[in-house]
């Protein structure tokens, strides 16, 4: 039954992880960009949370209605002015601009916030939980994130299959200068892309300072997450981010009590391992398609 | 009467490498054009240059009075302009009713929609829930211009329509211009078969190392005209 609470508990965080990781799928897929500022702008809403939760007085949940579009608006504004500036063939640019904002995320959250550890206090969800049949307790907290990350993700993918604008989207990331024969600007696709990335990042990094504490540091360490769900559920997919995030949740936990019982290996590294191993047998991904020449 | 396109002293090319040099063209309203000449002699430039693909480096472009360079590519459709570029450029991602409608994007109106264009293009209906990776070239063909006529143009660019096909295909794509061209739409196709083009158009502009060396009624050109035009025997005498 131990091992069974390991599975199930990491099929809950694996909802977390693939919401975090959901954002770096949709940019690559769409645009092969490489973010590798994404795990610090998780960690940037949770900050801002924490200013909208101590200037409000309100719960974390409702700081979501203003740090998730404010960080859309951001994403939406940096991809229009900065970011398309990068693009092109060489994705070498755009990887040297992310990688500065990184640093100017962390240093500016040092300067703001100061070194120390920061969390988000989410109220009785935290510890509340409900048993299942076995004796396997699971928090609702967990449970709403994994609930968020499965809306979440069907909701992108009904965007992108069924309407106008998802079209848009998937023609573009197929060709973009036969896009731009259908009157489709790129650029602005472009942007609102990266304004839904930055969107999901934002919720992620929201649960993620309810989760857990976090300092102004903690962006890479999310970011090599996010990417390992990502290349192990297949890149530029969001069902195969949502089954990576699941594989890597559950790698973790078994990973931790593997730990536990035996001594041997640690969570994240079991995680390392089985991306590693995705990565050797099968690089396109579970249900990554390969990219298209 | 004002011609629809004008063209006058276009220049382009990619880079340092000049594909086009000061072409000069008028399009009537209701015309079907036909550009011929041998590979490179910067047919398909003229037409992604005229799309906003490939930016002109001197000259002038006017489409219904409007100065056509000033617009950016993906404005273009949204006044009138429609390419269907040579290979046929599906959008693998989308299947086949998705790449018709993706064609209306632009929201202009018009006589075309998705049922006119199944009309038109009848072998397409059973086609339409089908990846557009998975058929044949003609019928991609057939996608790429109805995806062009979901646009209601008043200009379609038609980028080597037989490249690749079988003569029968063809023959059955270009039984659907004069439908096109009825329904209002002007025709500027370019096409390497020399017959194809005289039987289709009404006129012929024929291109030769980027500069416009032949130019009339087809039925008023002799076949040794042309010949001449397309190789440069003309250019050299």
């Amino acid at each position: 039954m131990i091992w069974a609470n390991a599975v199930v508990q990491g099929l809950l965080l694996g909802g977390l992880l693939a919401l975090f990781a959901t954002g770096l799928s949709l940019a690559f897929g769409v645009m092969r960009f490489v973010n590798l500022a994404h795990g610090d702008l998780a960690v940037l809403a949770a900050f801002l949370a924490v200013s909208v939760t101590g200037g409000l007085g309100v719960n974390p949940f409702w700081s979501l209605l203003v740090v998730v579009p404010a960080m859309a608006a951001v994403g939406y504004l940096l991809q229009r002015y900065a970011f398309n500036r990068t693009m092109g063939p060489d994705p070498l640019p755009s990887i040297l601009v992310t990688f500065g904002l990184s640093v100017v995320i962390q240093n500016a959250l040092l300067e703001g916030y100061s070194a120390d550890s920061q969390g988000l206090d989410a109220g009785p969800i935290e510890t509340a939980s409900v048993e299942l049949p076995g004796g396997i307790a699971v928090g609702w907290f967990p449970l709403l994130m994994a609930a968020v990350a499965a809306v979440v993700l069907v909701g992108l993918q009904l965007f992108l299959s069924r309407t106008r604008m998802g079209r848009a989207f998937r023609a573009t990331s197929d060709d973009p200068s036969t896009a731009r024969l259908m009157g489709i600007d790129d650029r602005r696709v472009y942007a609102a892309v990266m304004a839904v990335a930055f969107a999901t990042v934002a919720m992620a990094g929201l649960f993620l300072g309810m989760r857990q504490t976090f300092g102004p540091s903690d962006g890479p360490a999310q970011l090599i997450f996010a990417f390992e769900a990502v290349v192990i559920g297949g890149i530029g997919s969001l069902w195969g981010t949502l089954l990576g995030g699941v594989v890597l949740g559950v790698s973790q936990t078994v990973g931790n009590q593997i730990d536990v019982e035996f001594n041997f290996l640690s969570g994240p590294l079991f995680g390392h391992l089985i991306f590693l191993a995705a990565l050797a047998f099968r690089p396109t991904g579970l249900l990554g398609a390969g990219r298209r020449a | 009467m004002t011609a629809l396109l004008d063209v006058r002293g276009l220049s382009a090319g990619y880079g340092d490498f000049q594909a086009l040099f000061e072409v000069y063209m008028a399009v009537e309203e209701g015309e079907t054009l036909a550009i011929i000449g041998a590979n490179g002699a910067g047919k398909t430039t003229l037409l992604r240059t005229l799309a906003g693909l490939v930016p002109a480096s001197s000259g002038t472009v006017r489409f219904a009075g409007a100065d056509l360079l000033a617009v950016p590519a993906w404005k273009r459709v949204g006044h009138g302009i429609s390419l269907v570029p040579e290979g046929r450029m599906l959008f693998p991602s989308l299947d086949v009713r998705e790449n018709l409608l993706i064609g209306a994007h632009a929201r202009r109106g018009g006589r075309w929609n998705l049922d006119r264009v199944i009309e038109v293009f009848p072998l397409l209906a059973p086609l339409l829930g089908r990846p557009s990776e998975v058929l044949s070239g003609g019928e991609k063909q057939a996608v790429a211009i109805g995806r062009a006529l979901m646009a209601n143009p008043r200009l379609m660019l038609l980028d080597e329509v037989s490249l690749g096909l079988a003569p029968l295909v063809v023959k059955q794509l270009y039984a659907a211009l004069p439908e096109v061209v009825e329904a209002g739409t002007t025709v500027l196709v370019v096409e390497q078969d020399i017959g194809q083009a005289a039987a289709a158009a009404d006129r012929l502009v024929c291109l030769l190392e980027g500069r416009v060396v032949l130019e009339g009624d087809p039925d008023c050109l002799t076949r040794g005209d042309i010949v001449a035009a397309y190789f440069g025997m003309k250019a050299e005498t």
